[in-house]
């Protein structure tokens, strides 16, 4: 037996929609059309690809971790060991009709130079990650005095794998650097629900837990 | 045709060659085989095994290429030497390669000495061994020379090729030369090119060949001589290379052989010299000298970017064919740095490619031993890409 993933970058205890996918998986999926092309950067067990193969998408993955490929390889899915931090730029231009990067933004060591990347290879870029402007956070840091520890960020400071939090707010900026236009974007509550209210951002930056952004390449 | 025996002598290795234990398939010289070398080569034969059926679509063929010392006997007890096949662990009933599910064949390659035309094969002409007036082949002769095979049985399109090494080098020309032809490549072990270091390893294998004064410039058949010495050396040098220090050292360590002080002799005191010794002798009693000499040569030849204006992506350029690339961490000899060339090639060409690195101390022969994970990984792979090409799932 392979040995499984004890778990994901984030999202221990994921919220499940209908189908048993994770909802914030759910939502990334949403967002591709069938048939489509894509690459899944930081695809972990390939739960994600699986999700999408069953939509008629041609999908790829990228996983860090060896018992991550491993595993998908296994399952027959077309994934390849490599790291998003380094590897990106091996793809060419306009590759995939979208790239996503799901719950490892803040796992890269340079988010930008990624980012930059993911809308150089794809059409679309796909990035989900989990907002550090959530009021629980903040409350954890202002007056737990202490680095914040959720359901959804399992690990210690000390051994966390995630070195580049943010904030919903700090994302849309990095978008404005990196030159991506927003076409959409979706933030999940602390019950992983899709928060379906027309909110303003800094409302979003308070209250979602995570956030999904749909993005193109500007001009 | 020769009784089967643990040692064979140079009569016996002759009708090997010429007449072998294995179904052949020959090419007369109105049909040759147009040689990297410029040469129209025939007559030609090509010695092959099959396990499996092929099914109506003739769609569930795999081919497995073998590696430098390899040969067709995959999974039957080896006509010479009595001995399972090579690859009994992934190939067979249930097993990844499944022969339950798919049609498996194995082709001696071009250059061989176990009924493919090689060195040791008679050469009409002359009605002598070839030896060194065999023209200099290259990987892709052989590719071609297996894709005359697969003509004449009538297997248009390949479900698979898969190899270890050399093995592996025919799955990625395989791709490269007829990509219509092959729906699924599984190269292991392998490289773009071979490296400096493995062309210099081959140099000393070589030296060490010619160097036997048996050897007569490659005539030894008509001087009735045997190269046994060179060979033997050769492939003790070179099976270091298909180990690895921490595996050398799990199974022999520094511990002595049958006795506990040394001789303060040239003795084979240590287990480990006894090993590689032991490697030397039986390795002779089955292959050819000169043969060796010519696929190592094959395999110095081989680099996919040469033959595509320098760029490696060239030569899978719009490649329908789906690509599972392993390495292993031990694997000196072709590390996965060389692999990761591959899958940086294949991403820059848009091809579907899947890679995983296996960890595991056993070098580079890993792929040829017992790796669960392995054949976790090329039944998931085959599985994925049986289905993709509408074979009917395996029998639970």
């Amino acid at each position: 037996m392979l040995t499984r993933l004890k778990h994901d970058l984030t999202m221990a205890e994921a919220a499940r929609g209908p189908g048993g996918s994770r909802v914030d998986l759910l939502v990334v999926a949403n967002m591709v059309q069938r048939g489509a092309r894509v690459l899944d950067v930081g695809c972990g067990d390939g739960e994600l690809l699986r999700l999408l193969e069953t939509r008629g998408v041609d999908g790829r993955g990228i996983e860090l971790s060896r018992e991550g490929v491993n595993e998908c390889v296994a399952k027959g899915l077309a994934v390849v060991q490599g790291d998003a931090d380094t590897d990106l730029e091996d793809y060419p231009d306009d590759a995939f009709d979208f790239v996503i990067l799901s719950q490892t933004l803040q796992a890269t060591r340079q988010p930008r130079v990624v980012l930059e990347h993911m809308l150089r290879i794809g059409r679309h870029a796909i990035v989900s990650f989990p907002n550090f402007g959530h009021w629980k956070i903040r409350l954890q840091v202002a007056f737990g005095g202490h680095m914040p520890h959720t359901k959804n960020l399992p690990y210690a400071w000390y051994e966390t794998p995630n070195i580049h939090f943010c904030s919903i707010k700090d994302f849309r900026q990095l978008c404005k650097f990196a030159g991506a236009k927003m076409e959409q974007a979706v933030a999940l509550n602390a019950w992983g629900r899709r928060m379906r209210l027309r909110m303003p951002w800094w409302f979003w930056n308070l209250f979602g837990e995570q956030a999904v952004f749909l993005l193109s390449r500007r001009g | 045709m020769a009784e089967a025996s643990a040692t064979l002598d140079l009569a016996d290795r002759r009708r090997e060659a010429d007449e072998p234990h294995s179904p052949v398939m020959r090419f007369s010289a109105n049909n040759p085989l147009r040689l990297d070398a410029g040469i129209d080569f025939g007559p030609l034969q090509i010695a092959y095994q099959t396990y499996g059926v092929l099914n109506a679509e003739r769609s569930n063929a795999i081919l497995v290429g073998h590696a430098l010392t390899g040969d067709q006997h995959v999974i039957n007890t080896h006509p010479v030497t009595g001995k399972p096949g090579w690859w009994v662990t992934m190939v067979g009933p249930g097993r990844p390669i499944d022969t339950e599910r798919y049609f498996v064949i194995c082709p001696n390659v071009l250059g061989g000495c176990m009924g493919s035309s090689g060195p040791a094969s008679t050469n009409p002409d002359t009605g002598l061994p070839w030896g060194l007036d065999f023209p200099v082949i290259t990987v892709r002769d052989m590719v071609r020379a297996q894709a005359m095979l697969l003509d004449y049985l009538g297997i248009a399109s390949l479900f698979a090729v898969a190899g270890g090494s050399m093995g592996g080098m025919q799955a990625l020309q395989w791709a490269a030369s007829y990509p219509r032809r092959v729906f699924a490549a599984l190269p292991i072990g392998a490289a773009t090119r071979h490296s400096a270091q493995n062309i210099a390893f081959h140099e000393v294998g070589r030296q060490a060949v010619m160097a036997d004064p048996d050897w007569r410039g490659g005539r030894y058949f008509a001087e009735g001589t045997d190269p046994r010495r060179g060979l033997a050396v050769a492939r003790m040098g070179a099976h270091i290379t298909y180990l690895s220090d921490a595996a050398l050292h799990r199974k022999f360590g520094r511990r002595f052989q049958d006795r506990d002080n040394p001789t303060f002799s040239f003795d084979a005191d240590f287990q480990v010299e006894s090993y590689l010794r032991h490697q030397g002798i039986t390795f002779v009693e089955r292959f050819d000298a000169n043969s060796y000499l010519y696929l190592t040569r094959a395999m110095d030849y081989f680099d996919l970017a040469a033959d595509h204006d320098g760029v490696v992506a060239n030569a899978f350029r719009g490649a329908p064919t789906r690509f599972c690339v392993i390495s292993f961490t031990s694997d000196w000899l072709f590390p996965t740095a060389e692999s990761r060339a591959i899958v940086h090639a294949l991403n820059a060409a848009g091809a579907r490619v899947s890679f995983a690195e296996i960890t595991t101390d056993k070098g580079h022969d890993a792929f040829l031993l017992d790796e669960p994970e392995l054949f976790a990984i090329v039944r998931g792979f085959l599985d994925g890409a049986a289905k993709a090409r509408g074979l009917p799932p395996a029998r639970k």
